[in-house]
């Protein structure tokens, strides 16, 4: 029996976190998985955290990933990132778009948006900081930074090439197609063997 | 274009609980649906709305009238589905216990989306109590294949046993994807519609009759209950037996799968010949249900057993992998290797271009407040606005303005206001202000209308011009249904143009006679900016007063001595900051965009 996945995605409001989602469930379906996911909508979709729970593997229970099991956490945003980490597994990877969105505390100055890179420093988490939105502005199109990642972390999870790609062209309309396999490619390049152009800036290892 | 769902009729589908009501609705023949948008059941008639053109589906002002159309509908012979959240049956209680008396013709399932743990709601009510009460039959689905199962299973026990069904989800259901397997639409015809005034007239000496059917049909259930699939025992280890409905029920596969189960899926009336039997065959009896201590009290008051339940998992919050596997296997929960770290929270905040913003800056800029209501605009009570300081229930905030000023009167009552938004008006605000006239108020009501129904992701209703299957509706004149109330003082006004905005509201606040303003401008959320337009900051000029702080847009943030205003956050129709600034360092150019 194949061990179940179990992902996180996470951020805020409006980056894209549900088609995100979307794409890894498909992808996870197209390798032969069953699948469950779950998010929360409402109050969260004005500017608030939002996140979604994947989970894959022969036979699916719970929708919800247990705190400490997360193979992998993708943040698009760095301290969304950290608020879910207490959820990675031991052997689990954090991979968050290098990113800083202030919530409305910081900005009306209830709070103080704080140096996120040293905690994770100080923390010794193992993660990857992905320049998701420079490498989304080099193609042209603010709104791929999601499959920017998605594609960054294709590479951690036990689902081949050919299902991403099928993954891609189901969920994003044709119109967009060619942008957004490009802007997995190069989210996936980040992570690949040889052909790395340009590799994540790694806060540890 | 995507094909819609109504044209696939075989394969599995990754559908959330509520696209698989949906299906569920089509697949089982369902003539017509109505319902009130409400998180998290929206979803269920905007996918009807959108994917399954053969029903005949809409939004209705209230959740009262939603289950009042379909019980008519269904006294016609229709197959009929109503949607709402756990409060909205509140607001659909009357027809609700009545209609337990009168029953179904047509099938009735009624779905209350709860929502343990209050993602987005006011309180935790759990509605399996709902459905005792007004003793109907409750169907509790776990996952989105029995969500749409329990549609169509739901329908026959409806006409089988004339009851109206309550299929109960809750927000992890609704909101949570899996695999549904899906097949063609079942065609049934509409009966029509035969009078039968013993059976809906429920006159005292009719009324008397149609309990003792109440009572039996109840007794029935129980019976068929014991015997149905809705409710199975997976077998396991003897020493421990959970009894369990829902979402708990994953929970407990996921933690504990070696245990007996019995796996509720009617939870009323309950299967006592089951459970009965389930109870022989363990050891220990533990239940594991999300909120109160539905199944725990009923079966333990009945076969008077030691049972752990409220004892060991909490009646408060939503259940979720750690806290069953704390209640069940207390040694085994995980060490954690990475621990939370305190970080500054994420609350939501009004979008940027919101048109509430204008309103709630000017009402928080004249020291003023409000009693409010449930919306986008009940972020009014967040800094830097703090302008919103009670809300109850829909349409409560003209009520309590109400009640305010009869305890402590316009002095007592200073510079409050009800805010409220035209949706939420239509749907209960309008009895609440006939009440301020007929007995004298004065104070001012301040009608958000921004032509959408917004907090729920953006719905028509009867303001809009729209209806749920996207065809052209007539637009409720609100200014002269509030004049029609009684109202003599009725102002429009556009909430983004800032120093008309803060000159009605004092107007009316000081006037000493009841008044309404209307605040209209579109929510962002409905139509798209012809162009992209920013603001942006003059550092020369700036004087580093954070006046523009004050208005609490997500795109200004403070950047040591001067706003610095995110292009990609800003939205093109609106100038708040431009107006709001005293050094005119924000400029921002609208040219053909207003």
């Amino acid at each position: 029996m194949t061990p179940v996945t179990n992902v996180i995605i996470c951020g805020t409001g409006g980056q894209g976190i549900l088609l995100a989602s979307e794409i890894l469930c498909s992808a996870a379906r197209s390798a032969g998985n069953d699948v469950k996911k779950s998010e929360v909508h409402g109050m969260a979709q004005r500017g608030g955290s939002v996140s979604s729970h994947v989970r894959f593997g022969d036979k699916i229970y719970s929708p919800l990933v247990e705190k400490g099991c997360a193979d992998l956490i993708l943040a698009m945003e760095k301290m969304e990132g950290l608020r879910w980490a207490s959820y990675l597994a031991p052997s689990g990877r954090l991979v968050a778009c290098d990113l800083r969105i202030n919530p409305m505390t910081v900005n009306t100055g209830l709070a103080e948006y704080p140096d996120i890179d040293a905690i994770m420093i100080e923390k010794k988490l193992p993660v990857s900081l992905v320049p998701a939105v420079e490498i989304a502005g080099e193609l042209g199109n603010m709104k791929v930074v999601n499959v920017v990642l998605i594609g960054a972390v294709s590479t951690h999870l036990p689902i081949g090439l050919e299902h991403w790609h099928n993954a891609v062209r189901e969920r994003v309309p044709s119109k967009f197609l060619e942008i957004n396999l490009e802007a997995f490619r190069r989210g996936r390049e980040l992570f690949g063997q040889a052909e790395t152009r340009r590799t994540s800036r790694q806060v540890n290892r | 274009m995507r094909k819609k769902l109504n044209t696939v009729v075989e394969g599995t589908l990754l559908l959330s609980g509520n696209e698989a009501v949906a299906r569920g609705a089509w697949e089982s023949g369902v003539h017509f649906a109505s319902a009130y948008p409400g998180t998290p059941s929206t979803e269920i008639l905007e996918t009807i709305g959108e994917e399954y053109d053969e029903i005949d589906a809409q939004w209705a002002p209230n959740e009262k009238v939603g289950l009042e159309v379909v019980a008519g509908a269904s006294f016609a012979g229709a197959r009929v589905l109503s949607a709402m959240k756990h409060v909205g049956l509140n607001v659909a209680a009357d027809p609700l216990f009545t209609l337990s008396y009168i029953g179904a013709t047509g099938g009735i399932v009624i779905v209350s989306a709860d929502d343990p743990g209050m993602h987005s709601s006011q309180n935790e009510q759990d509605n399996r109590l709902m459905g005792r009460a007004a003793k109907v039959v409750v169907l509790e689905p776990s996952d989105s294949q029995e969500a749409k199962d329990m549609v169509g299973e739901g329908l026959r026990i409806s006409e089988e046993f004339d009851t109206p069904v309550l299929l109960r989800m809750t927000t992890r259901v609704c909101h949570s994807k899996s695999l549904v397997g899906v097949g063609p639409r079942k065609e049934i015809a509409v009966q029509g519609y035969k009078g039968d005034i013993r059976k809906r007239v429920p006159i005292p000496a009719h009324a008397r009759a149609m309990h003792g059917r109440v009572e039996k049909r109840l007794r029935e259930l129980s019976e068929w209950g014991s015997g149905s699939m809705l409710n199975r025992i997976e077998e396991g280890d003897p020493s421990i037996g959970v009894i369990t409905s829902g979402i708990s029920y994953q929970y407990v596969k996921d933690v504990c799968p070696e245990a007996s189960v019995l796996k509720i899926g009617m939870s009323n009336p309950l299967p006592w010949k089951l459970i009965e039997r389930f109870i022989n065959m363990v050891d220990r009896v533990v239940f594991v249900e999300e909120n109160e201590p539905f199944l725990e009290d009923a079966v333990r008051a009945r076969f008077l057993i030691e049972a752990d339940g409220k004892n060991i998992i909490p009646v408060e919050g939503e259940l979720n992998p750690e806290i069953v596997r704390n209640a069940l296997k207390p040694g085994s929960v995980k060490a954690l290797t990475w621990r939370p770290v305190d970080l500054p929270a994420r609350p939501p905040s009004l979008c940027p271009g919101c048109p509430h913003r204008g309103a709630f800056y000017c009402l928080s800029k004249i020291k003023g407040s409000s009693t409010g209501d449930i919306g986008c605009y009940t972020l009014g009570l967040m800094p830097p606005y703090n302008a919103l300081e009670t809300t109850v229930c829909m349409g409560a905030s003209i009520g309590v303005l109400s009640g305010i000023e009869k305890a402590v009167g316009r002095e007592g009552m200073g510079r409050l206001v009800a805010a409220i938004g035209e949706s939420t008006f239509v749907h209960s605000g309008i009895t609440g202000l006939i009440d301020m006239v007929y007995n004298g108020n004065t104070g001012t009501v301040m009608i958000m209308d921004n032509s959408l129904t917004a907090m729920t992701g953006g719905q028509q209703n009867p303001t809009t011009g729209k209806n749920l299957k996207g065809g052209d509706a007539p637009v409720l004149d609100l200014e002269g249904l509030v004049r029609a109330c009684g109202v003599e003082y009725v102002r429009v006004v556009d909430p983004h143009d800032l120093k008309e905005m803060e000159r009605v509201l004092k107007e009316e606040i000081e006037r000493e006679a009841l008044s309404v303003i209307i605040t209209r401008r579109p929510c962002i959320m409905s139509y798209r900016p012809k162009k992209r337009v920013v603001a942006t900051v003059d550092l020369e000029k700036c004087i580093g007063c954070r006046q523009c702080m004050k208005l609490g847009c997500p795109a200004i943030s403070w950047d040591e001595d001067h706003p610095d205003i995110s292009g990609l956050l800003c939205w093109p129709n609106c100038n708040m900051c431009v107006q709001v600034c005293p050094a005119g360092a924000i400029s921002k150019d609208l040219g053909g965009l207003e």
